[in-house]
């Protein structure tokens, strides 16, 4: 191992370092971040959902979005996989289908990032246990 | 490098590790090796998570799922349906206590959700024996900033600021003890951390050597540059070995970094530290007696002034600081003094780690910020009183603390409201006792931990202490008198006022809260001859309600000492001098006649 010779050098290895540690700070304010569920049932990953949320994980990732990618049971929408719930704070989550990775960097630069709406979103129809109050 | 998706943090504290926490590491590995996700999830052995009742723990990041009391065959279970298909496994989630639902994550969890983790907070988030995960989290930035931008006077005073008061017990402010180490001038001067953790129930700071090893190292070199010091020693338990071995592999690690060593980082601050091992013995947490314990010498405690910071370690001038105290300086130092003083009371700045325990749903490992209630800890954090059995009292500050009774449920804690409440903040043990517990018998086994653990150097202490204890045996055995309650009391206060050391000086404290507060208790013991608890089994009497009795002679057999006696198809007699109060006849009848008082 090389010796850190000055603060300089510990600030690097710090930004170095940290990328590893990030999903699990975000974790620690899930609130406060835009929270990307992937449906990552059979149908789901047969479908792609697994290149789909590695896109994902990246992008945000490379962007420093502040936001974070978990999986999802299936939520049945299994004509429309690999489908992705969008949660932004503050705001109703959005369900996108037909999502491959090019759909994926889309709903992340557009939905996300500007706010726009995009094509693929499936009107939910459903109330969860969650919603209930 | 990978893009890990999922970090799977499994607890690898004492705790958690004694209900094979290692294997459920192994299991998960190979369990993802097998499905071929290995860029994809990431296992993670970290510190304690706090919340030993349910252990072991395993979390999931991100979506924060805490899954409690996990075996090693349930680890494929988790990875084929959560980590592969975002399925959460629901019988392994925490279940309310109240409303008996499964909370799906920690963020949720009423345990966590009133804490505050500074000391705590890399415990159960990062892997203690990897450096780099602490350094990701601006380890040692707090020494590389000191360092490289302040000097030792200038640094000193924002500890003062802070407002930061020591965590073993005594409550003394640390950047004052700083700065008369400081002050005097030596051509060696040391520092200490006192790992001596002694306190039944607690284990604070273990929890934080094991889960955090590198924030107690890095507080120490601060503590170095401040006083002048270039060398520092953990005193610490050899009962210890976890912790022990944490703290080995983070000065390893440290020194290959530089971080520990001659000229860190670019300065001409040279610091390292090394490691003594105590035998266990109470007294040597009291810093003369365990500077006198690593100079070779008996663990016994001397008069202080001189105070450690004039002539401490080989008679040099020395800082002891605990490890929760130490552990919360890094913090400090990088997020500043209005920060951290705008949390706590007005006279106790910050947060308290409490080990909580007893009759109490949530046992665990909790930090929360000084002013909170006691409701709040027990009923919010600790989830109520087993069983839903009556809440009695919370003992603090161990055997040199008192009780708090209901009316102090509402009291803001801190050090010195517990002291007016008459207990102590002491390392932070909290146990909580219900209707059931004695408080006489209390009492009695807090004396029982300090006639074993006193050193025997002074009179009142060595042989006071043993008479409390024969003492309260006669009350609890049933054979008190009323005049032993005022007899108690002026014993303890003699034990108080004439003992050498803080063992001594506080060892009485049980005995005089629980008389002040269950004075009735004390009262029924020595006139009625009953327990009001019920749990002194010697106050406890067996008798036959005659009606009820058929004469089976079932508790007759039952017996061990031939105290009953009765003819056949005729009610029995129970000699009360000859009972022993096994509750064997009890147990034994079928036609509920044995009547206990």
């Amino acid at each position: 191992m090389n010796k850190i010779k000055s603060l300089e050098d510990l600030r690097k290895m710090k930004q170095n370092l940290e990328h590893g540690m990030n999903i699990r700070e975000k974790s620690n304010e899930p609130e406060s971040l835009v929270q990307i569920r992937v449906a990552m049932a059979t149908c789901g990953i047969a479908s792609g959902a697994r290149t789909v949320m590695n896109t994902l994980v990246e992008k945000i990732e490379k962007e420093k979005i502040p936001a974070v990618v978990t999986q999802g049971g299936c939520m049945g929408y299994c004509y429309a996989e690999p489908t992705i719930e969008v949660r932004v704070p503050g705001k109703d989550p959005v369900v996108f289908g037909y999502v491959d990775s090019a759909k994926a960097i889309e709903i992340v630069e557009k939905y996300i990032v500007n706010g726009e709406l995009l094509d693929g979103i499936i009107p939910t129809n459903y109330k969860t246990i969650n919603d209930k109050n | 490098m990978a893009q890990y998706k999922m970090h799977l943090l499994v607890c690898g504290g004492t705790g958690c590790r004694a209900s094979e926490s290692e294997q459920i590491v192994e299991n998960l590995k190979s369990e993802i090796k097998n499905l071929g996700l290995e860029n994809d999830a990431q296992v993670v052995t970290t510190g304690c998570f706090g919340f030993c009742e349910k252990g072991p723990i395993v979390k999931i990041i991100p979506d924060n799922t805490f899954y409690t009391q996990v075996k090693k065959e349930d680890c494929a279970e988790i990875i084929r349906e959560h980590v592969l298909k975002g399925r959460k496994v629901s019988r392994l989630l925490y279940e309310d206590p109240e409303t008996q639902k499964h909370i799906e994550d920690s963020k949720h969890m009423g345990f966590y959700q009133k804490q505050m983790r500074i000391a705590l907070r890399n415990c159960g988030f990062i892997d203690p024996e990897n450096v780099d995960e602490y350094i990701a989290r601006d380890g040692y930035a707090a020494l590389g900033k000191i360092l490289s931008e302040m000097t030792p006077e200038e640094a000193i005073d924002i500890l003062k600021k802070s407002g930061l008061r020591g965590r073993g017990g005594g409550g003394f402010p640390t950047g004052l003890k700083w700065e008369i180490a400081s002050k005097n001038k030596a051509d060696q001067k040391y520092v200490v951390c006192n790992a001596d953790e002694g306190d039944p129930g607690a284990f604070m700071d273990r929890s934080i050597l094991e889960g955090d090893p590198h924030s107690i190292i890095e507080a120490m070199a601060i503590c170095g540059y401040c006083i002048g010091a270039s060398k520092g020693i953990v005193y610490i338990r050899a009962e210890y070995p976890l912790a022990i071995k944490r703290l080995k592999v983070a000065a390893r690690q440290a020194r290959e970094y530089g971080l520990l060593g001659e000229q860190i980082l670019g300065s001409d601050f040279s610091f390292d530290i090394e490691l003594r091992y105590g035998a266990g013995a109470f007294v040597c947490g009291e810093e003369t007696a365990l500077i006198h314990s690593m100079e070779g010498l008996r663990g016994e405690p001397t008069v202080k002034p001189p105070f450690p910071a004039e002539k401490g370690y080989l008679g040099k001038p020395t800082n002891v600081n605990n490890v929760e105290t130490f552990a919360n300086v890094p913090a400090i130092y990088l997020k500043g003094t209005e920060w951290y003083s705008s949390i706590g009371t007005e006279k106790s700045k910050g947060t308290k780690v409490f080990a909580l325990a007893g009759k109490i749903n949530n046992v665990g490992l909790i930090e929360v910020p000084m002013g909170i209630t006691l409701r709040e800890v027990i009923y919010e954090i600790g989830g109520g009183i087993k069983d839903g059995k009556k809440f009695k009292a919370v003992q603090t500050g161990g055997p040199s603390g008192g009780c708090l009774t209901e009316k102090h449920l509402d009291t803001p804690i801190d050090f010195d409201n517990l002291i007016a409440a008459g207990s102590m903040m002491g390392s932070g043990g909290m146990i909580v006792m219900d209707e059931d517990d004695c408080m006489v018998s209390v009492a009695k086994f807090y004396l029982e931990f300090t006639v074993e653990e006193s050193c025997g150097k002074c009179a009142p202490c060595r042989i006071g202490n043993k008479r409390l204890h024969e003492m309260l045996e006669k009350i609890t055995s049933g054979k008190g008198v009323p005049e032993d309650i005022e007899y108690l009391k002026n014993l303890s206060r003699v034990i108080k006022d004439t003992s050498l050391c803080g063992l001594g000086q506080t060892s009485p404290n049980p005995v005089l809260s629980t008389i002040e507060n269950f004075y009735d208790e004390y009262l029924a013991h020595v006139t009625e001859r009953i327990c009001p608890a019920g749990s002194c089994k010697a106050l406890k009497l067996y008798t036959i309600i005659a009606d009820k009795c058929t004469g089976c002679t079932a508790c007759v057999r039952a017996c061990p000492v031939d105290a009953i006696t009765g003819e056949k198809r005729q009610p029995h007699v129970i000699d009360p001098d000859k009972c022993i109060r096994c509750g064997a006849c009890y147990e034994k009848c079928k036609f509920t006649a044995i009547h206990v008082q």
